[in-house]
């Protein structure tokens, strides 16, 4: 025996199950008064800097069916690559941008919309620059621990060249999972959960 | 005195791994939603990048004064929600044992009949007039948080053919860097359905079950009013930065 390392564990992962609206986006599913509006479902103001771009997003399963139950939230840096947080270290975020979002797919679609803005540029570990890019983290009835992705911009060809974390995928064949296609203002971004297609998903 | 927590400098050394062994894996044939849910390649691993170290910030002047106090927050003025009235507090801790401070918690579930407000909820239960369902709160210095709550009934729900939910509690909590993101579930000490649930039966280890079982807590009640139940969240640990690896030529 040696000595304990007394650290926890962290709490295990169960579903966000098929009623995640009530506690997440209550308005949304027509429990008024109990907070104002619903949380990260504005990102952008008239003073948020870099331009507007709109994110549409379906989550789709095994059947190509999308998903009507599920919540997405997105998590990026502001226009200049900075991200709104604690620890960040390089220097100070736009003050209108808090660069997260929560939305939850349309119940008839299965659509999700974020009004946001493009991203810039964030160091990898090395220094070297990342794409520009948004991380999303999905939870839906059915999904035990939330998925963790990240949607990089089809208009991005030279700089998602040389992502660090692209080139990790070892099967380049699923590179253009994580490439939302551009079509005028807006990203389309489909999310398969499996077969063929199934979108790249990680451990970070 | 010590200094706040909120006051030390952000910490900003990656997160512990995820023990993918300890959660539920993403296929569980037990729980039918997963099979076709579940992604079936490996996932790419990559050590945290700023985009994972990184998170928003969620103030406590967001909080309204009954965020906490589902009996509450819905219900009509001087009424209040139907059921065994109980508190649920606890603390945030990481994987090193320390206080979480400054995380958001939300927290939803169904009345004390088993029925969630939601238009997806056909259960026969009738809906309480005076019951959303949701409630927040952020930690304090230490970690901790409480709410008032009524306890929530099981309910069948279509899975097998007689599947029951053990009464829970769902959590959801935002730590300091965006690789901290958790959803998970509370239960209740002595509840005879958390064996048999299909969504619990996904995580294989009985001690991570026990992990998510709140104890009832006598010492916290408050007599002729509340029952207690603690239950702890812990997130993932960051590393220490003792010697941080530095790219060549710093």
């Amino acid at each position: 025996m040696a000595q304990s390392l007394d650290r926890l564990k962290e709490s295990p992962s169960q579903t966000a199950g098929p009623y995640v609206h009530i506690g997440l986006t209550p308005n949304f599913c027509g429990i008024g008064g109990v907070y104002d509006s619903d949380l990260g479902s504005a990102m952008v103001n008239g003073e948020t800097k870099g331009e507007r771009i709109e994110l549409r997003i379906r989550v789709l399963d095994g059947t190509g069916t999308p998903l009507k139950d599920a919540l997405i939230e997105i998590w990026q840096a502001d226009a200049a690559g900075l991200y709104n947080s604690p620890a960040e270290m390089r220097g100070a975020a736009d003050p209108n941008f808090q660069g997260w979002g929560r939305q939850p797919t349309d119940m008839e679609t299965g659509v999700c919309l974020f009004q946001t803005i493009k991203p810039g540029r964030v160091p990898f570990r090395d220094g070297r620059l990342m794409a520009p890019h948004t991380t999303l983290w999905i939870v839906a009835r059915g999904i035990n621990i939330g998925l963790h992705t990240r949607l990089y911009f089809s208009d991005e060809e030279e700089a998602n060249a040389e992502d660090p974390i692209l080139a990790r995928i070892e099967h380049r064949v699923r590179v253009p999972t994580l490439i939302a296609e551009r079509q005028g203002d807006t990203y389309v971004f489909d999310v398969h959960l499996q077969g063929e297609k199934e979108t790249v998903f990680f451990d970070s | 005195m010590p200094e706040p927590a909120s006051n030390r400098a952000p910490e900003t050394g990656a997160f512990f791994q995820r023990d993918r062994h300890w959660h539920p894996p993403a296929f569980t044939p037990g729980y039918k939603s997963s099979v076709l849910r579940s992604p079936q390649k490996a996932l790419i691993a990559f050590d945290n990048t700023l985009s994972e170290l990184t998170g928003p910030v969620f103030g406590h002047a967001m909080l309204g004064e009954l965020d906490n106090d589902l009996i509450h927050n819905f219900a009509r003025p001087g009424e209040s929600a139907i059921g065994e009235r109980i508190i649920v507090y606890g603390r945030v801790l990481d994987e090193r044992g320390r206080g979480v401070p400054g995380v958001l918690l939300e927290f939803w579930q169904a009345n004390a009949g088993g029925r969630y407000r939601h238009k997806k909820d056909g259960y026969l239960a009738p809906l309480d007039p005076n019951f959303g369902g949701c409630g927040r709160a952020i930690t304090g210095e230490d970690g901790g948080y409480a709410f008032r709550t009524v306890r929530p009934g099981p309910y069948p729900w279509p899975n097998g053919p007689n599947d029951w939910r053990p009464a829970h509690i769902h959590f959801s909590a935002f730590g300091h860097g965006f690789a901290q993101r958790l959803i998970t579930q509370m239960y209740f000490e002595g509840d005879p359905l958390i064996w048999r649930c299909p969504i619990v039966g996904g995580i294989s280890n009985k001690r991570a079950v026990e992990a998510l079982i709140a104890a009832l807590d006598m010492q916290s009640t408050i007599p002729m009013d509340a029952l207690a139940y603690k239950f702890d969240i812990v997130l993932r640990g960051r590393r220490s930065t003792l010697f941080e690896n530095r790219p060549e030529g710093n």
